[in-house]
């Protein structure tokens, strides 16, 4: 075959330029159609968004797309720039969701972003008028229909006059015509909506009872609302708002203010919610280094969170060096099978250990108390000190596995010669291993002990799954326990349940972890000739 | 070495092999202790200590009495009802996360592996302006986890969904975008190394021959690298399908749930009821991942020796 093939090449004149062009040029044309196309559907992408996007106003987001588009655009039809078609796809990427991302916490830390603190003020005083709302106790009755066009719900109301109104919560009630009615007069289809049925109706309950359509474009004539979708009644907010002094009074004469902390406040203190986000400055920080019962926690999670990555990576690096030492010795028969089942933990999915292991040490019916320690009751989980011990002892479960592997393969590295010939000097086994193979081994494996480092500082699943971080210090001002690192305590302040989300505080602490890492890192590549590797 | 066989096979004859030759091999029991056996014995210890959890969760996924408490008698009686019963809760659909874990990590590792490769090319085969920077970024945002961000990537995937609602909070699409930006990294930076072994004369040959630079990436590099791919495809895989910040915030609806988020959520919410079916869940759920790693383990290893993920 590759005979043939040579002899024809061999025989035959080179092929012609001409046809050299033709096969490029054919190919060259599906590359081009490939990236018409795929530039194509990018494009269609993002006109939508943007288009979206100008219907919402949002002016900065909007400029931010149009630019990548035609950034992405200009980089993949000009000739050259090759570094960058093969670059950008996995930079977008990374731009956005990783480096953004940080950005972005560092603007949250600066917010009091947070539970009934997500929107602007246009939407907070909104919602409270809304929320505000009660029925008003001789309300005409407006018979009423629900329908329902590209995924909006709408009002099709019959007056007690007869009038047929339809609207929507964005949209006030105006009078429509072309409708259909049923037998006792009530309108109850429109051409281009649906009309929900009754299951339909049962289906998107809480849509359709929360959904309260204006009667007018001024919000304090109030809204219709229905609770079984098919009569509805005028609700009247209990407040009133007035733009021009840019207050809340309610049927009191209470007054409630802007208090410059993103919330309405009468003058008693009273709160109305929502509120809406603002800046807050270094609040965030402040609150966390000074507040009493928060900066203590604070102290005690960093203290742990290091403690936690210290004592993981020197307890499963022991062990792991300990036991490739013990099974670095050639004759030793079955290492094969020893080596397999040691690495089952490390294969073992990450957060499905921390909850084996929750059930394991469990107070009351966990194997460990129930058949090691003969049906003893010992807190694994729920005391301070045994919690972090036992946190401890299960990484070391998952983490010595990979310490053992990597030191295996760091000893098998060093040449035996040195051995030798330190033997033949006089050194004994220890003096051998202390001053020679120890010192080669860490120069080989120290870069991996920092990342081990890195990735337990911020290891999540086995403390989340193992304790949730508890047991949790009732003083505290957050949610902070005993094994809380500081991942899963921003984690907590941010989603946690019972205690409110705080994302501005979380992201004030997703940020100080920032600082640490960054620091570590730092320090960490200046010891290392990772660096100076690279060429 | 040969010198020493040759002296022995000439003495042997006069001074007696049968004396000398056993006592060689016969050390007695307590050399051989001293020697290797205590290797032995740390081994066993260490077998019982990896294996034991792994055996227990085993056990009381086949143990009938579905409690915490019935688990501790391990291996007395074995029963599938477990298994059968998993995939019947109507609060928990174990068969949809299972399907769930696979089409997210499948889609994000090929993903990974694709915007990594792309990359690992330009850097390894391109010289231009900002391309020491560019791989010095790429070792240092490996020290950045993206759970660092949650915060900001729940508000700026609820920023998207009003705009996508395709991709916004409570889609797997967005989830899988989000992982996406983890993809040039520490997976990049073996991909590059791989790439480097690669002679470059085969891409200049290549473009002699006519080959325009994506043909030579696509048709001729792509498959000379192609174990590289498969390990970082699997390290991608193993990642993602253990991973459970990001996924929770960003699942909300249980249908569309991984298994990290739906397994924690059973099991935290009545650990010692839930106990056998749960063991149950656990055993699928590890299996998979453990097939792949075993098998693969000597490419895994060596691309985390080089890269340290875990």
């Amino acid at each position: 075959m590759s005979n043939t093939s040579q002899a024809s090449a061999a025989a035959s004149p080179p092929p012609p330029a001409a046809a050299m062009r033709a096969a490029r040029s054919s190919s060259s044309v599906r590359g081009i159609l490939w990236k018409i196309a795929l530039l194509g559907i990018v494009d269609a992408i993002a006109v939508f968004g943007l288009f979206m996007l100008l219907l919402q106003e949002s002016w900065v987001p909007f400029g931010i797309v149009l630019a990548v588009t035609l950034i992405v655009n200009v980089i993949y039809f000009m000739p050259g720039w090759l570094p960058a078609k093969y670059l950008t796809p996995g930079l977008l990427f990374l731009a956005v969701f990783q480096i953004f991302v940080v950005v972005y916490s560092g603007y949250i830390a600066f917010t009091n972003y947070g539970d009934g603190r997500n929107g602007t003020k246009e939407d907070a005083i909104e919602t409270i008028l809304l929320t505000a709302q009660q029925r008003v106790p001789d309300s005409p009755t407006y018979r009423l229909t629900v329908l329902e066009q590209f995924g909006e719900y709408f009002f099709l109301v019959t007056d007690p006059e007869g009038e047929v109104l339809l609207g929507s919560a964005d949209q006030p009630l105006e009078r429509v015509t072309g409708y259909g009615t049923d037998s006792t007069g009530r309108a109850d289809s429109l051409p281009g909506f649906t009309t929900l049925t009754f299951g339909d109706l049962l289906q998107n309950q809480q849509t359709v009872t929360q959904l309260a359509v204006p009667l007018s474009d001024d919000p304090n004539d109030g809204a219709l609302r229905t609770s079984d979708g098919s009569n509805a009644y005028l609700y009247l907010s209990q407040l009133t708002y007035d733009e021009a002094t840019d207050t809340f009074v309610d049927r009191t004469g209470t007054i409630y203010r802007d208090g410059g902390d993103g919330a309405f406040v009468s003058d008693a203190g009273r709160e109305l919610v929502p509120g809406w986000t603002i800046q807050v400055g270094f609040d965030n920080f402040v609150t966390a280094f000074t507040t009493e019962n928060i900066r203590g926690p604070l102290i005690s999670v960093t203290i742990w969170t290091f403690a936690f990555a210290i004592l993981s990576v020197a307890s499963t690096f022991a062990l792991g060096l300990f036991l490739a030492l013990v099974f670095n010795k050639p004759s030793m028969r079955g290492k094969k099978v020893y080596r397999l089942i040691m690495i089952l933990p490390y294969a073992f999915p990450g957060f499905l250990s921390g909850l084996v292991w929750l059930g394991l040490f469990n107070q009351e019916f966990g194997y460990i108390n129930q058949v090691l320690f003969g049906g003893a009751s010992i807190p694994w989980l729920t005391d301070p000190w045994l919690a972090k011990f036992s946190v401890l002892f299960v990484n070391l479960w998952l983490g010595f596995p990979y310490m053992f592997l990597i030191c295996t393969g760091a000893l098998q590295s060093i040449p035996e010669e040195l051995t030798e010939a330190a033997t033949v000097d006089g050194a004994r086994p220890w003096a051998v291993f202390r001053l020679i193979k120890f010192p080669l081994l860490l120069v080989s494996v120290a870069p991996l002990l920092i990342s081990s480092f890195a990735f337990n500082f911020n290891n999540f699943n086995i403390i989340y799954m193992l304790t949730g971080g508890g047991p949790r210090d009732v003083t505290a001002g957050v949610d902070a326990g005993a094994t809380d690192i500081l991942i899963t305590l921003v984690y907590k302040v941010a989603f946690g349940e019972g205690t409110g989300r705080d994302y501005g505080l979380a992201s004030a602490f997703a940020i100080l972890i920032f600082f640490i890492v960054a620091t570590v890192s730092i320090i960490s590549f200046r010891q290392t000739k990772a660096l100076e590797e690279l060429n | 070495m040969t010198a020493i066989d040759v002296s022995s096979a000439s003495a042997a004859p006069e001074s007696g092999a049968p004396r000398a030759i056993p006592a060689r091999r016969r050390r007695g029991p307590g050399h051989w202790f001293l020697d290797t056996g205590w290797r032995h014995l740390i081994g066993l210890v260490m077998l019982v200590f990896a294996a034991f959890p792994l055996l227990y969760v085993l056990s009381a996924s086949l143990n009938p009495t579905g409690t915490l408490v019935g688990s501790n008698d391990l291996f007395r009686t074995i029963d599938i009802g477990n298994y059968i019963r998993l995939f019947q809760l109507p609060q928990q659909p174990f068969a949809a996360w299972f399907v769930n874990t696979m089409v997210i990590g499948l889609v994000t590792a090929v993903g990974t592996v694709f915007l990594g490769a792309l990359a690992a090319y330009a850097f390894s085969r391109m010289r231009f302006t900002g391309r020491r920077v560019g791989l010095l970024t790429l070792l240092l945002v490996q020290m950045f986890p993206q759970l660092l961000g949650v915060v900001a990537i729940f508000l700026l995937l609820s920023g998207i969904g009003e705009v996508f609602p395709q991709i916004g909070i409570g889609t797997q699409a967005g989830l899988v975008l989000v992982y996406l930006g983890g993809a040039l990294g520490v997976n990049t930076y073996l991909m590059y190394g791989f790439f480097n072994t690669v002679p470059v004369s085969i891409d200049e040959a290549a473009k002699i021959d006519g080959a325009s630079h994506a043909r030579i990436f696509f048709t001729i590099i792509l498959r000379l690298v192609a174990p590289i791919l498969a390990v970082v495809g699997l390290l991608s895989f193993i990642a993602t399908s253990s991973e459970f910040v990001i996924a929770s915030i960003v699942l909300t609806d249980p249908q569309t749930q991984t298994l990290a988020v739906g397994l924690y959520q059973f099991v935290s919410q009545e650990t010692s009821r839930n106990w056998t079916i749960f063991s149950a869940g656990a055993v699928l759920a590890a299996i998979p991942v453990m097939a792949l790693f075993l098998y693969l383990q000597k490419y895994i290893i060596g691309g985390l020796t080089a890269g340290s993920v875990k």
